[in-house]
């Protein structure tokens, strides 16, 4: 697999099936690991960052992970390559950034559901990336490359804190885990603030599309544990499955319930403009796209309007970002000309 | 368009959401709201009393509820309690980890003393500015001042429970072996003796090697 023919199509995340997957998105789980003896990467020199990587690269290239793993070198990768792998979820923007000149990589799973990106905050991050509610399956992918991964390398690792990070947020299991929620009759009724408020009062993050400080931009929400020490994995894993995710989704449920029942008028006119701009404006903004997609995904969700299928939603989601734009149309352009090749891609997508 | 207030009173929710959920005072109006941070010249020109105690007002919120302007004055308590809050809601946790560092460690008595992790050389000062760590050593160098950190970001936890990596077994001892190896072998790189380092090197590959 190459990163080229990645490009064509959306990652085994975004498949728009797998459990709930009308309002989840998808299912994350990540790993903090650090190798023992040497300082974390802010740290660490030169030598050292080589040497942590070279010793990662041989352990997850060794074929005892998986077939066909895809090693990208960042500090070799062009701009838009970094971009459009933060755009599909597989690093994060501090990995994409080169300007430090920390040698970073990142190894990516044939099927996208796993990637490693080594160097950044810390010298390993593990990530499963399922599509829909699946956290049970992506707990236990992480395990078995955590364990095959560990047979050979040194974890730094205390009795008291645990798996040692780089940023004590992260210290104990080291895990992150993480569900993308459409939720857009809650935007769209004002309750998605409440939300918002419990889960702060449950000790979750909730965060934009792409993490830390972005907006929910076509009402995805990411909402994340942010404690790690003094709770087990299974502990913290149950929660999401038994309790947070369902409560989220009964209540968007209800919300969506509530529109059909109580404003069936207005919900139909937000969702037929919505397709009606999708398939006939021919300058189109990301942001005004995410939106727009946002309300026909209700719409389709809520068997309003039936001419488009969810895979094709969900791929458009991707698509229509800036690098991915690119790629599909082979010529890079400048953000005026993105806008409408961007219109251009939706109405062939949405209309064939 | 109006999206009106949308009935979902009839929701029943258990567990830990229910009371953050609660539907009371739901408004969900599209109501414009406007608001606007009191800057303090302005404050004291103004000189509003909260509406609703004495303290004075530092949020001003102003609402066009069809085509009415209502103002209303609100000191940070209330503003809060009615969602008004005008800063950032959500503080990102290493925000809230930097600011509750720099309270908690600021404290004169504890200035005279300066913590330096041995293994890496930080400083506990240097910590409090980055929010990171500079190696695994330091956790235990900084043991003292972490603890009670660590508690608060992590709901009181301050032990780890759960997954143990297998090697952990061999356990600390092992990693103080590979630390100590690692910085005698950078000790060689920097002074350009390759012979050392190259021996360095050999040792640390058959230790790795080596069955815990």
């Amino acid at each position: 697999m190459s990163l080229r023919q990645m490009t064509e199509h959306a990652g085994e995340w975004l498949r728009g099936s797998g459990p709930h997957s009308e309002i989840v998105i998808s299912s994350r789980i990540r790993y903090a690991r650090n190798l023992a003896g040497f300082p974390f990467v802010n740290k660490a020199n030169r030598r050292q960052r080589h040497e942590i990587l070279n010793l990662a690269r041989d352990q997850i290239m060794a074929n005892r992970l998986a077939d066909n793993v895809l090693w990208v070198d960042l500090l070799e990768s062009p701009t838009l390559d970094r971009q459009l792998l933060v755009e599909r979820h597989v690093i994060s923007q501090q990995h994409a950034k080169v300007d430090d000149q920390v040698p970073r990589a990142v190894a990516i799973g044939a099927d996208e559901t796993f990637a490693i990106m080594v160097n950044e905050e810390d010298h390993m991050r593990i990530q499963v990336l399922r599509s829909g509610m699946q956290l049970a399956e992506a707990f236990d992918q992480i395990e078995r490359i955590d364990d095959v991964l560990e047979e050979r390398l040194d974890y730094a690792y205390s009795r008291r804190f645990g798996y040692l990070t780089a940023c004590p947020t992260n210290v104990g299991t080291g895990i992150r885990v993480s569900v993308m929620l459409h939720l857009p009759a809650l935007k769209l009724t004002g309750e998605i603030e409440k939300v918002r408020r419990a889960a702060r009062d449950m000790h979750l993050a909730v965060r934009g599309l792409f993490g830390e400080g972005s907006d929910a931009l076509g009402d995805l929400y990411q909402v994340s544990n942010q404690t790690t020490l003094g709770k087990s994995e299974p502990e913290l894993l149950a929660d999401f499955e038994h309790t947070v995710v369902p409560q989220i989704i009964a209540y968007e449920q209800q919300a969506r319930q509530a529109l059909v029942r109580q404003r069936p008028d207005a919900l139909d006119d937000k969702v037929h403009r919505a397709w009606a701009l999708l398939t006939h404006a021919r300058v189109m903004g990301t942001e005004e796209v995410l939106s727009l997609l946002s309300h026909l995904r209700l719409g389709v969700n809520l068997g309003r309007i039936e001419n488009v299928d969810m895979r094709t939603i969900n791929e458009l989601f991707l698509l229509t970002q800036p690098s991915h734009l690119q790629r599909l149309t082979g010529v890079e352009m400048d953000p005026a000309a993105r806008r409408v090749a961007r219109a251009k891609l939706i109405r062939q997508r949405l209309t064939r | 368009m109006q999206w009106g207030t949308v009935n979902t009173s009839t929701l029943i929710y258990g567990g830990g959401l229910r009371e953050a959920l609660s539907l009371k005072g739901c408004s969900s109006n599209p109501r414009i709201k406007r608001r606007v941070r009191v800057s303090v010249k302005e404050k004291t020109d103004l000189k509003h009393k909260c509406d609703h105690c004495d303290r004075p007002a530092t949020v001003t919120e102003v609402e066009i509820v069809n085509g009415k302007k209502v103002r209303k004055h609100l000191c940070d308590v209330h503003a809060a309690e009615e969602g008004l809050s005008v800063k950032a809601v959500h503080t990102p946790i290493n925000e809230l980890l930097t600011n509750f560092v720099k309270l908690h460690s600021g404290q004169p008595e504890t200035v005279t003393e300066e913590t330096v992790c041995e293994t890496c050389g930080l400083s506990f000062t240097k910590f409090r500015e980055t929010s990171v760590l500079g190696c695994p050593s330091c956790y235990a160098a900084f043991e003292r001042q972490l603890g009670p950190l660590l508690e608060r970001a992590h709901e009181g936890g301050s032990h780890h429970i759960g997954k143990v990596p297998r090697r952990a077994g061999a356990g600390e001892q092992r990693q103080h072996q590979l630390t100590s190896m690692r910085k005698r072998l950078d000790e060689a790189v920097a002074s350009e003796d390759y012979e050392l380092a190259a021996r360095l090197r050999d040792d640390i590959a058959r230790y790795e090697g080596e069955a815990v």
